[in-house]
């Protein structure tokens, strides 16, 4: 397990905790805790703060009906409590992906049913509830370059596996890169291992070469 | 379900509330889930309008929020959270369903590529709940500014950007408030664990 060096801000943690983060990104932030429990524990202390800003005594009456509505719900439906599941067996081979993500693309990166993309990447389309956000699985070949790009708006990239690096520094499994319209870069992928990550935008890539702003269009990327 | 009752060699004394939660988790303890819906039912109203939605809106966040506490209830770890800590993150995640018609993805601690807490000596799991006066005064002790910033963020569920322009401020004093008053709270909630 390698360690994780590029964590999420504190303030995209603190989004998250309220709920006000939106779901494409928090598909990202879901996924780093998944294998990072050192954000998940501040997570958790902002949920404190949360439980302590709930518990405060300036109450809201509740219609009186409401229990009985409660109760009535409860008994229609009496074998819907959750009971908690036994810890998975540590000896079954662990996905590539982890939940939350494993289940929005559907599947291992062996299962998915990746689309070229040109300069040998390919991607898989995330479709999420909530618009205004593109999810996107991208896979680009060990050792080679994405074409030099700056971000319209904000990039959220989670390595998954393999590794790229740019000018801000080398990313691995759990690594998240926060791009804004500032950025400008070329990641390459790790010559070691394909690079498969996730990247959440909220607009196009703007890509530096001619040639490549011919072709985005037919990329949908 | 005895497993489920704190033991008393824990260090840790469950809270008022959160004994209610175990007795229902035990028994389905209806009277225990009474004494909860009348303390949290209009916590969690208050707490839900505070978002400008409408009341009969908010009544459905409340019943459906306590019915995920009852069905839940087993799944409820005092070791983790305290009662108002596990219901707000209940009420939050029905906030972002039932209001936003959204999701909130969250990881799953069942699987198998979850990587779990180192383990934490029996000292360190002192109750953040414990002290829950001493936050609440701690919270009340911040500047005005930064208590705002808390408000709009939790009960209206603001997002940073949004928190800025409610106010009309730059992100950046957004950032460093909300900043500023994690790292004064996170003291108070070092201190207890």
């Amino acid at each position: 397990m390698n360690k994780i060096n590029h964590h999420p801000g504190e303030d995209l943690l603190f989004d998250y905790a309220t709920g006000a983060l939106g779901e494409g990104w928090s598909l990202a932030i879901a996924t780093h805790l998944a294998i990072c429990p050192a954000c998940r524990h501040s997570v958790s202390d902002i949920e404190t703060i949360g439980g302590q800003l709930l518990d405060d005594p300036s109450p809201e009456p509740v219609n009186e009906a409401t229990f009985d509505q409660l109760i009535s719900q409860i008994d229609q439906e009496p074998d819907q409590i959750e009971a908690p599941l036994n810890r998975r067996n540590p000896d079954a081979q662990s996905p590539v992906l982890p939940e939350p993500l494993r289940s929005y693309v559907g599947g291992d990166v062996n299962q998915l049913a990746w689309k070229r993309l040109g300069f040998g990447a390919s991607q898989l389309l995330i479709p999420l509830r909530e618009q205004g956000v593109t999810a996107r699985l991208l896979c680009i070949p060990a050792g080679r370059p994405v074409p030099t790009h700056s971000h319209g708006g904000l990039e959220l990239t989670l390595v998954m596996s393999g590794a790229f690096s740019d000018d801000t520094g080398r990313y691995g499994r759990g690594d998240l890169q926060e791009a804004d319209d500032q950025l400008e870069h070329q990641p390459h992928a790790g010559a070691d291992a394909d690079c498969i990550c996730l990247a959440i935008t909220d607009a196009p890539l703007k890509f530096k070469s001619f040639a490549a702003r011919v072709v985005q269009p037919f990329l949908g990327i | 379900m005895s497993d489920l009752k704190p033991k008393p060699d824990d260090k840790k004394a469950v809270d008022e509330m959160g004994l209610l939660i175990l007795a229902i988790a035990a028994n389905q303890d209806r009277a225990a889930f009474r004494r909860l819906f009348d303390h949290f039912a209009p916590r969690i109203k208050a707490f839900i309008i505070g978002q400008r939605t409408d009341p009969s809106m908010a009544e459905e966040v409340v019943q459906e929020t306590l019915v995920n506490v009852w069905r839940k209830a087993k799944l409820f770890d005092p070791q983790k959270a305290s009662a108002a800590t596990w219901i707000f993150t209940i009420a939050r995640n029905l906030r972002v369903d039932l209001i936003r018609k959204s999701n909130r993805p969250e990881p799953d601690v069942n699987d198998p590529t979850y990587l779990p807490e180192p383990d934490i000596s029996a000292a360190d799991q002192l109750s953040k709940s414990q002290d829950a006066n001493q936050l609440r005064q701690t919270i009340e002790q911040l500047p005005d500014e930064q208590q705002a910033v808390l408000r709009l963020a939790f009960f209206e569920e603001k997002s940073h950007p949004e928190v800025a322009l409610t106010l009309g401020v730059p992100l950046g004093t957004v950032k460093s408030r909300i900043r500023l008053a994690l790292k004064r709270l996170r003291l108070e909630i070092g201190e207890n664990q």
